[in-house]
């Protein structure tokens, strides 16, 4: 294969701070996520990391500092010395840049798992519905839902619905994946094939920011393991350091009680 | 270890090995249901008896003047009276929902005012006051707000008698109905707009493809049960003298003086209109729950053919066994 520049999908994550009705919930967050790699954001409950992911595609507006996705500013626009909001329709297209797995999945209940999946790209990137099809068909199909396209949402399996909103997302042809706690909903029989799909499209190059409970999953798809407690990022490195080896006692504590 | 209450002999279990499959089942007795049911079909069969044999029905002037041609005419009036007043009642109450839902304060006031003024006002009151609306605006214009207009019209051969009744009722509707089209958006769930939103989707299609349809199962049945009371609140444009179906009927009882038996053609018409909006119903129903259930109910139609199909497989089983 054919050396690339730079592949698309740096993300950078400044001085983030946000705060609900008087309760900080992030405090200074500063995070660099290479492009192609993959990280993993562990944590106890409550201690910010759907909150960050969150923030990162601007499905929450921060309080203090900012997102960049390859050096553009997420949900603002520089002009000199300021800072101007974004419209709306200027934000979603820039959402479309990232992918998001709900932990809910949310897919669209009326609408069939093709339906699910050629929605986006046809209303929002303005792709020809024919082509949008026949790539949504092959992606079903790389989930492992080959035939099931006509389904709707309530007659699958939670584990095919949390398949099919991640086919949803690659539909939009993203530069990054954002999963939060992609498993967190499912029965513990379902939560391996789920993985299974994140860690195949992991090893493909993807990259991806993943907030997940399965310490199992870090250890063998991160590239860097991040463990965030009461709004900050505690330590953050490799698996096998953070995991195996963490320095920090927050982090040892928490590794004790989930594994 | 205390002793359980031995089971006495008659609800006891069988020792095992006994096969249930032998033994015979009695159904359960439900004397007071038969007598409740005799009680009803009594009162039934009087009631059919009555409407019968009470010649002052006068069946024979209702079979006469149910088809008749004015009575028709008005028929065809209220069903078009009814269709322009809900489709602009929907129309107008789905842009008054949104402007509620809207996160600016005027448009959100403005729509609150609206509903509040709407329907504080009698129906009657209100189209009394469009039928008047010339008295108030001799011409309406068309132009820049404020600034000169280009065109004009007389007031009074804008808003004739059915111009003020579809004004009257549909902007009454309105009303009501932003309310049933605000409940049914506020019953989708936040995910969905949330992940609308993580996909991009433009905010008009994110309100027409996404909330909007999964909000109509909420609002279908209430809707239906406006549609319905439309249907028979029309009857109250008579005071514009508007020749629909209750206004048809009053001015042949007033000439004729057959009252009873004119009511009840109206009344018959009405529960046929009725009926067609509820069959109605049951269609786009059943069309909204795409996707809400794992398995569609039936059409009456697929569960009569079901109930054949059974049938015949029992007669032709019972006749097996014969064999």
């Amino acid at each position: 294969m054919t050396a690339v520049a730079t592949p698309p999908g740096r993300v950078e994550v400044h001085g983030v701070h946000k705060s609900y009705a008087g309760v900080e919930v992030l405090s200074g967050i500063d995070l660099v996520v290479e492009p192609g790699t993959v990280t993993v954001v562990l944590g106890p409950s409550g201690s910010g990391k759907s909150t960050l992911l969150r923030s990162i595609n601007h499905l929450e507006k921060v309080d203090r500092g900012f997102v960049a996705l390859d050096g553009e500013l997420v949900g603002y626009r520089r002009k000199g010395e300021k800072l101007h909001e974004l419209q709306e329709k200027d934000l979603l297209r820039q959402r479309t840049r990232f992918g998001f797995v709900f932990q809910s999945f949310n897919l669209f209940p009326h609408l069939t798992a093709l339906d699910n999946v050629v929605e986006a790209p046809v209303s929002a990137q303005g792709r020809p519905r024919r082509e949008v099809e026949e790539e949504a068909r092959a992606l079903l199909a790389r989930v492992g839902l080959a035939g099931r396209e006509g389904a709707y949402p309530r007659q699958l399996s939670g584990g095919q619905q949390q398949r099919v909103a991640i086919a949803r997302a690659l539909a939009m042809r993203p530069a990054v994946l954002l999963f939060d706690e992609p498993t967190s909903a499912l029965d513990p029989e379902l939560v391996g094939e789920v993985l299974g799909v994140i860690e195949d499209l992991a090893s493909s190059g993807t990259t991806m920011i993943v907030v997940t409970h399965e310490i199992g999953f870090a250890r063998r798809a991160a590239d860097r393991v991040v463990f965030m407690d009461s709004g900050r990022i505690v330590e953050t490195g490799p698996p096998e350091q953070v995991l195996d080896a963490p320095r920090h006692e927050r982090t040892k504590a928490f590794l004790a009680r989930v594994l | 270890m205390t002793t359980l209450a031995q089971p006495d002999a008659a609800t006891a279990a069988p020792p095992p090995g006994t096969p249930y499959d032998q033994l015979r089942v009695v159904p359960a007795r439900h004397p007071g249901r038969w007598a409740a049911t005799a009680v009803v079909a009594v009162l039934l069969a009087m009631v059919v008896n009555s409407l019968v044999t009470n010649p002052r029905w006068e069946w024979d002037v209702v079979g006469a003047y149910l088809t008749e041609e004015s009575i028709v005419r008005g028929v065809l009036t209220t069903i078009q009276l009814t269709l322009i007043t809900a489709v602009l009642g929907f129309a107008l109450g789905t842009v008054l929902a949104l402007m509620r839902l809207s996160r600016s304060p005027l448009l959100q006031a403005v729509s609150w005012g609206y509903t509040w003024v709407f329907r504080s006002v009698p129906l009657i009151l209100q189209l009394l006051l469009w039928y008047n609306l010339a008295y108030l605006y001799r011409t309406l214009e068309i132009g820049i707000p404020f600034g000169p207009g280009f065109a004009s019209v007389d007031t009074l051969s804008l808003i004739d008698k059915f111009g003020a009744a579809v004004l009257g009722l549909g902007l009454h509707q309105a009303a009501y109905s932003a309310e049933i089209v605000r409940a049914g958006i506020l019953s989708v769930d936040q995910g969905q707009l949330e992940a609308a939103a993580s996909l991009g989707i433009p905010r008009r299609r994110q309100t027409t493809r996404i909330v909007l349809p999964q909000a109509m199962r909420t609002i279908v049945p209430t809707a239906v049960n406006e549609v319905i009371g439309l249907f028979k609140g029309t009857s109250i444009v008579y005071v514009l003298a508007l020749g629909e179906l209750f206004y048809t009927v009053s001015v042949i009882y007033g000439r004729t003086q057959r009252v009873l038996p004119m009511l009840v053609v109206a009344a018959v018409w009405y529960v046929v209109l009725t009926t067609v909006v509820t069959i109605l119903q049951y269609y786009v129903e059943r069309y909204y729950a795409r996707g809400a259930v794992r398995t569609l109910p039936p059409t009456p139609l697929q569960r009569l053919r079901g109930n054949l199909t059974a049938g015949i497989s029992r007669v032709a089983a019972v006749r097996g066994g014969v064999r």
